[in-house]
């Protein structure tokens, strides 16, 4: 499906290190619209860190990103543009402790993208319901469960409309019980064909909702393809090596 | 029906609680029966008692006191206005990182070593004094000589200073994926600032600012080496008169009758550990 569709993030040799630690040594990566890719790889192998280089929280050092075949890497491209077409949701939900579950979803519509409060918050109610949190928007994130937080999280991130989907490790710090509606708000979102890139540690859901699933080893890309072909029939000894560890460990 | 496992429990915890207050009661009275015992004693205490806590000098320079500390409250209040303003400011430009900011950056750096490292009272001193002997002219004629307002702006300059820094440190202990967060959902920098970090940092710091407030309530009788008639000085110049310092003891009960309430307000955002009980 994905081949007829066009290109809405693009990764180019990208590299970023920060000090000496080279985090990232030349990733390419193609994300087309309506796709969703898992990125795989052991805890320091760089997904978080391309997650926030495309979100343009961290600088590149070398190489580019095309969002929508624009580079957005270049010294001379605002940045605050750029991340209004692009959402992150991150690992510990960082929501906003001082406001509420409904306005933490309204705060980037009404200030970034100029919606009026009464439109923001109505459409922030339908978000927050869609995402099974109707009656919970007056609650501050404290007074919510980590899953609950992390769903008003996708809302908020949701809420701006964006191109693409960034999600990173948005499970990891969930307890156990509590992972199932977290996954099952980015399964929603796959149907409606958000396009996304998912940094995850979670091997099944990978298979059942990426298109593709990415590899990451000490900052690069060691193999890419469906998930049946690099989950189940992996080339690399990297690969094959990171998923028997996985698999000892009762993922 | 309560199990007898439970009663005897809560028997239990009825006589601990019970002796803890007996404690708590029999030590009070030991200790500050002995403190005020061992005043009372005092060979000197038939002639401080006269001096300092005289009833008929008290009755008659309370209202003269009272009604000079009228000025030290509209002073502080003015100034305590002028001051979270100032130091929200100092602290900003100080964390800005424009390069066009650079200046104003240094300047802020400057602003609070030197006025935080300058004794207040002479700080107060230097500007009441120092600005009215400029006899500026032309443009600058503006700048008042009221020793009332310079001690004031002297006030706001040296607790600006502190107040900028409780600022700093709020700001900075706000966590860094809080800016990311706000900067993912495609806010700007300022408004960052704006919407989701001060807020917290305010929050985080107030307990701190409004000691800083107390601080300041009492630092006004600091403005008196200028000569405006706020409490103490008025309560020295009846003091004078007499040859009793009871007039200080009750301009000391007058501060004390605005920082008390102020600190418990303190103790009670601090939550209950900070409360006495």
């Amino acid at each position: 499906m994905s081949a007829a569709n066009e290109t809405v993030l693009e990764v180019r040799g990208v590299t970023k290190a920060f000090g000496e630690r080279q985090v990232l040594r030349g990733i390419d990566l193609d994300v087309r619209e309506h796709e969703a890719i898992a990125l795989i790889g052991a805890s320091g192998s760089g997904k978080s860190t391309l997650l926030r280089c495309i979100d343009l929280l961290e600088d590149i050092d070398d190489g580019d990103v095309f969002l929508d075949g624009e580079v957005i890497t270049d010294p001379g491209v605002d940045p605050v543009g750029v991340r209004r077409r692009l959402a992150l949701v991150f690992q510990a939900y960082n929501l906003f402790p001082h406001l509420s579950a409904l306005q933490n979803v309204v705060l980037g519509e009404m200030r970034a993208h100029g919606a009026s409060r009464a439109q923001a918050e109505q459409r922030g109610r339908k978000l927050l319901a869609r995402f099974g949190l109707a009656g919970r928007e007056d609650d501050r994130p404290d007074n919510l469960s980590g899953g609950q937080q992390q769903r008003v999280a996708i809302a908020r991130a949701f809420a701006g409309r964006p191109r693409a989907l960034l999600l990173d490790e948005v499970t990891s710090a969930l307890d156990p019980e509590l992972v199932g509606e977290v996954l099952e708000a980015v399964r929603d979102l796959k149907r409606d064909g958000m396009t996304m890139l998912i940094a995850t540690h979670e091997m099944s859901f990978a298979r059942e909702v990426a298109d593709q699933v990415a590899f990451l080893h000490e900052g690069r890309i060691l193999e890419q393809g469906p998930p049946e072909q690099v989950l189940e029939a992996p080339q690399q000894d990297e690969t094959k090596r990171f998923l028997a560890r996985l698999l000892r460990a009762g993922r | 029906m309560p199990s007898d496992r439970r009663l005897e429990r809560e028997a239990a915890k009825r006589r601990r609680h019970r002796r803890g207050q007996a404690i708590a009661g029999i030590s009070s009275i030991v200790v500050i029966g002995g403190l005020a015992a061992l005043i009372l004693t005092s060979p000197g205490w038939p002639e401080v008692r006269e001096t300092f806590f005289n009833w008929e000098v008290f009755k008659e320079s309370f209202p003269d006191v009272l009604k000079a500390f009228w000025l030290d409250v509209k002073i502080f209040l003015v100034a305590e206005v002028a001051i979270l303003v100032v130091g929200l400011v100092v602290a900003l430009v100080r964390i800005a990182r424009s390069p066009a900011m650079f200046p104003m950056r240094l300047l802020s750096v400057v602003f609070v070593d030197l006025f935080r490292g300058i004794p207040t009272i002479l700080l107060v001193f230097l500007v009441g004094f120092g600005v009215p002997a400029l006899q500026l002219e032309g443009p600058l004629e503006w700048v008042p000589t009221d020793p009332v307002i310079l001690g004031a702006f002297a006030l706001v300059l040296s607790y600006s200073a502190y107040v900028a820094e409780v600022y700093r440190a709020g700001i900075r202990s706000v966590h860094r994926g809080q800016r990311d967060a706000a900067l993912a959902v495609g806010l700007t920098e300022s408004q960052a600032m704006r919407h989701v970090i001060l807020p917290q940092a305010v929050r985080r710091v107030a307990p701190p600012l409004l000691n800083d407030f107390v601080a300041l309530q009492k630092d006004v009788a600091l403005i008196s080496i200028l000569g405006p008639l706020e409490a103490f000085r008025e309560a020295q110049i009846i003091e004078a008169l007499n040859f009793n310092f009871t007039p200080l003891v009750a301009a000391a009960l007058l501060y004390l009758a605005v920082t008390v309430p102020t600190a418990r307000i303190v103790d009670r955002m601090g939550g209950p550990e900070g409360a006495v009980r």
